[in-house]
């Protein structure tokens, strides 16, 4: 099995550069070096409007480097990092993709990730140490720059909480007393639900509390699921489930839309880019809704998590990956193509510089009640507390679906689905053929 | 050549009870299948009735009007899917007739052949063929998408619309129902009597054989259109350029563009049930062939 050597090796790469030690994983040789003449490179994206912002850099910096980047749309999802894998196994990857933070990982391990940090190291100073953390895996090598990011925050009816006599919590404690003050205020109505469709929110509110999923010790991969902080988080929603304080039902469905349209929820812990979920979903109560910082697991902490978020980086098949870090560089770090994007694609930049200039000094439309809503955002996306990504997300996120959701409609035992979602991600990485620490 | 099919099937239509011989004798209503066929019909067609409806509803109706109270945003609909992208909508619909339409013909030639010659020819491994073809059937052919996608990357015909277009011609189900109904309809003693005659072996085929196989062939024809139009799996690894997709690759990105974009229901239901169309029109247009397969070999079995 030269294929499963292959993976040991390379996630012994990963793992020892995770390590303390300061190690250029695969110190690629570059075989793109110093190219002449045109250079046509593919880019798989699945943002909305993302050809227009590339025509701008076709008709302007890529004219005069005659690098042309050519879009080709896909779906987003683990689907696309299946495709982008297979097309690597084929030697077929485009030179440019999107991945998700948490699909970083899952790529670098199977070597399809090309390390640019000689050609792009230097636009480490414009993000947030935690976003830049997640495309270098903590290592001295960069496999991505950052693109958008989706920091947590908490959203809620404005008129409905004063109806009722509720404030706007500022710890989880107190969260759980707003959603059983509105159980006894109007028993029909819930403050929110716990969603088990959504393993991303699960894995941000983990984040939050200070959960470590996937560290490195040595050379071993260690799972940390079922921490101390993630089980905190399970039995915090767990106890309000049990209890009947809020739903238990899915979010994305047609009657979760319905709820929030009709005012029978009235909160939804989401991230940045909530607005334009609430667009369609809410449509009627545009103008109700406030955002405010994410509850705190104490009074003295500052922090969120994150939901969402993706970056641009450059395959180990591309031809040309110094024109490709290059571009990839402009997309996310120059001012006209962020403009672009923000406007274009409605994305939340990375970029700190952006998160306060062109599209962001005014609120979004649906929003518009709540003037100072990007500077409240930027605020809080600086308080991102730093993620642990590992090899196999989408399999804990699988393992979470099917045993929280079990737990949520069951409205049994949270820490019992924790559990089996730890063991589940642990079998896979031995399966895959990583050593992991117990 | 479908005209001459038509016409001798015929006869043998005719011959079935209830058709030609005056109204059937009238029976008591059997309660227990009548109702449990209807529940079954319910079950299937209320999902098509909730896209028909939802179709017509605008983006605010969507979740908020009765469920099966139809909506007044049909046309702003079909004109928002029309304008998106530059109505790359209709490229994927005209690349899913391209894919279906040719893929299903060029399966189905394929399929007359290679069934005839299994049905026809004694030669040595024929069933051991047979068997292979047999065990083809009951492979799914999504576990090949992968294995198919390596083998075209090798050729470098990935991302190409033949890449979609290859894996689709040989289909082991084809191939199959062919063979049994050349076996079925082709009766040996015709073939021996064009070889008598001086008829050459490909001239008794394409004269003689393939008209009396016309009916299994649409059956083919139909089954594998079908097969291809709604295929996912096989397209979505082949290709990359969003201007060769399929119908049922494109609603996909429609639908998962990334959580900060508001997601285009109306668009991708629209798109669904306008998508749907062109099947319903070809099972309309198709179906008297196919009825007309279905007597015809009960009666010659």
């Amino acid at each position: 099995m030269p294929n499963t050597k292959r993976r040991r090796l390379v996630a012994t790469t990963v793992a020892v550069a995770l390590g303390a030690t300061a190690l250029a994983a695969c110190g690629s040789s570059d075989d793109s070096g110093t190219q002449s003449g045109p250079v046509s490179l593919t880019y798989w994206t699945w943002t909305p409007g993302m050809d227009k912002v590339v025509d701008l850099w076709n008709k302007g910096p890529g004219k005069e480097q005659q690098i042309t980047v050519t879009v080709k749309k896909q779906a987003s999802g683990d689907t696309l990092v299946t495709k982008i894998l297979t097309a690597h196994k084929a030697g077929k990857a485009p030179d440019l993709v999107q991945a998700e933070y948490q699909t970083i990982p899952t790529l670098v391990s199977n070597d399809a990730l090309a390390d640019i940090s000689d050609q792009v190291g230097d636009a480490k100073g414009k993000f947030a140490e935690g976003v830049w953390q997640q495309t270098t895996l903590g290592t001295d090598a960069v496999y991505a720059i950052p693109q958008d990011i989706g920091p947590m925050m908490f959203y809620y009816r404005e008129d409905l909480f004063k109806k009722y006599g509720l404030t706007v919590p500022t710890t989880w404690d107190e969260f759980a007393e707003t959603a059983r003050k509105l159980k006894k205020a109007a028993p029909d109505k819930d403050l929110t639900t716990f969603s088990a469709n959504d393993s991303g929110l699960f894995a941000g509110l983990a984040q939050q509390a200070g959960a470590k999923w996937w560290t490195t010790s040595g050379e071993k991969w260690k799972v940390g699921i079922d921490d101390a902080a993630t089980r905190k988080v399970a039995d915090f929603w767990g106890g309000l489930v049990e209890e009947g304080a809020i739903d238990n039902q899915p979010m994305y469905t047609p009657a979760w839309n319905k709820a929030l349209d009709t005012g029978q929820q009235l909160a939804w812990v989401s991230a940045v880019w909530a607005p334009g979920t609430l667009t369609t979903a809410a449509p009627d109560t545009k103008g109700k809704w406030a955002m405010a910082p994410l509850p705190q697991w104490s009074k003295s902490e500052n922090r969120t998590g994150s939901w969402g978020g993706s970056s641009t980086g450059v395959t180990t098949d591309s031809g040309h990956k110094d024109a490709a870090a290059e571009f990839a560089a402009w997309l996310n770090t120059d001012r006209d193509a962020l403009n672009a994007l923000a406007k274009e694609s409605g994305i939340y930049p990375a970029s700190t510089s952006a998160q306060l200039s062109g599209a962001f000094t005014s609120p979004p439309e649906y929003f518009s009640n709540q003037p100072d809503f990007y500077t409240k955002a930027a605020e809080i996306a600086e308080t991102t507390a730093p993620s642990a990504w590992g090899p196999n997300v989408n399999v804990a996120y699988t393992s979470f679906k099917d045993a929280f959701g079990a737990a949520a409609k069951n409205k049994s035992d949270f820490t019992a689905a924790l559990e089996t979602m730890q063991d589940d991600t642990v079998a896979d990485l031995k399966k895959q053929g990583f050593e992991v620490a117990r | 050549m479908s005209s001459l099919a038509v016409r001798k099937a015929q006869p043998a239509a005719g011959t079935t009870p209830g058709t030609a011989q005056g109204p059937p004798p009238r029976h008591r209503i059997a309660w227990v299948p009548t109702v449990t066929l209807l529940l079954g019909a319910v079950y299937c067609l209320l999902p098509v009735a909730w896209v028909v409806i939802a179709a017509t509803k605008s983006g605010s109706e969507l979740f908020s009007t009765f469920t099966f109270l139809p909506g007044t945003g049909f046309a702003d609909n079909v004109s928002d899917l029309s304008a998106y992208r530059d109505g790359v909508y209709w490229q994927w619909m005209g690349n899913s007739a391209l894919y279906a339409g040719l893929g299903a013909l060029l399966s189905t030639a394929v399929s007359a052949v290679s069934g005839y010659a299994l049905a026809t020819y004694r030669f040595r491994g024929r069933e051991t063929m047979f068997n292979v073809l047999l065990a083809g059937v009951l492979m799914p052919p999504v576990i090949l998408a992968v294995p198919q996608y390596l083998l075209l990357a090798e050729a470098d015909l990935t991302d190409s619309y033949l890449s979609v277009l290859l894996p689709q011609i040989l289909s082991p189900y084809g191939v199959y129902l062919s063979r049994i109904y050349a076996a079925a309809a082709v009766p040996a003693d015709v073939v021996e009597a064009g070889r008598m005659d001086g008829a050459g072996e490909w001239r008794i085929f394409t004269r003689i054989a393939l008209p009396m196989m016309v009916p299994g062939l649409v059956t083919v024809f139909l089954f594998q259109f079908v097969a291809v139009w709604n295929n996912f799996l096989l397209p979505y690894i082949m290709l990359s350029d969003d201007e060769k997709f399929p119908i049922t690759l494109g609603l996909y990105t429609l639908l998962e563009q990334g959580a900060n974009t508001p997601a285009l229901y109306t668009l991708v239901i629209t798109g669904a049930f306008l998508a749907v169309l062109p099947l319903v029109v070809l099972f309309l247009v198709v179906q008297r062939f196919w009825s007309l397969d279905l007597l015809s070999g009960a009666v010659k079995s």
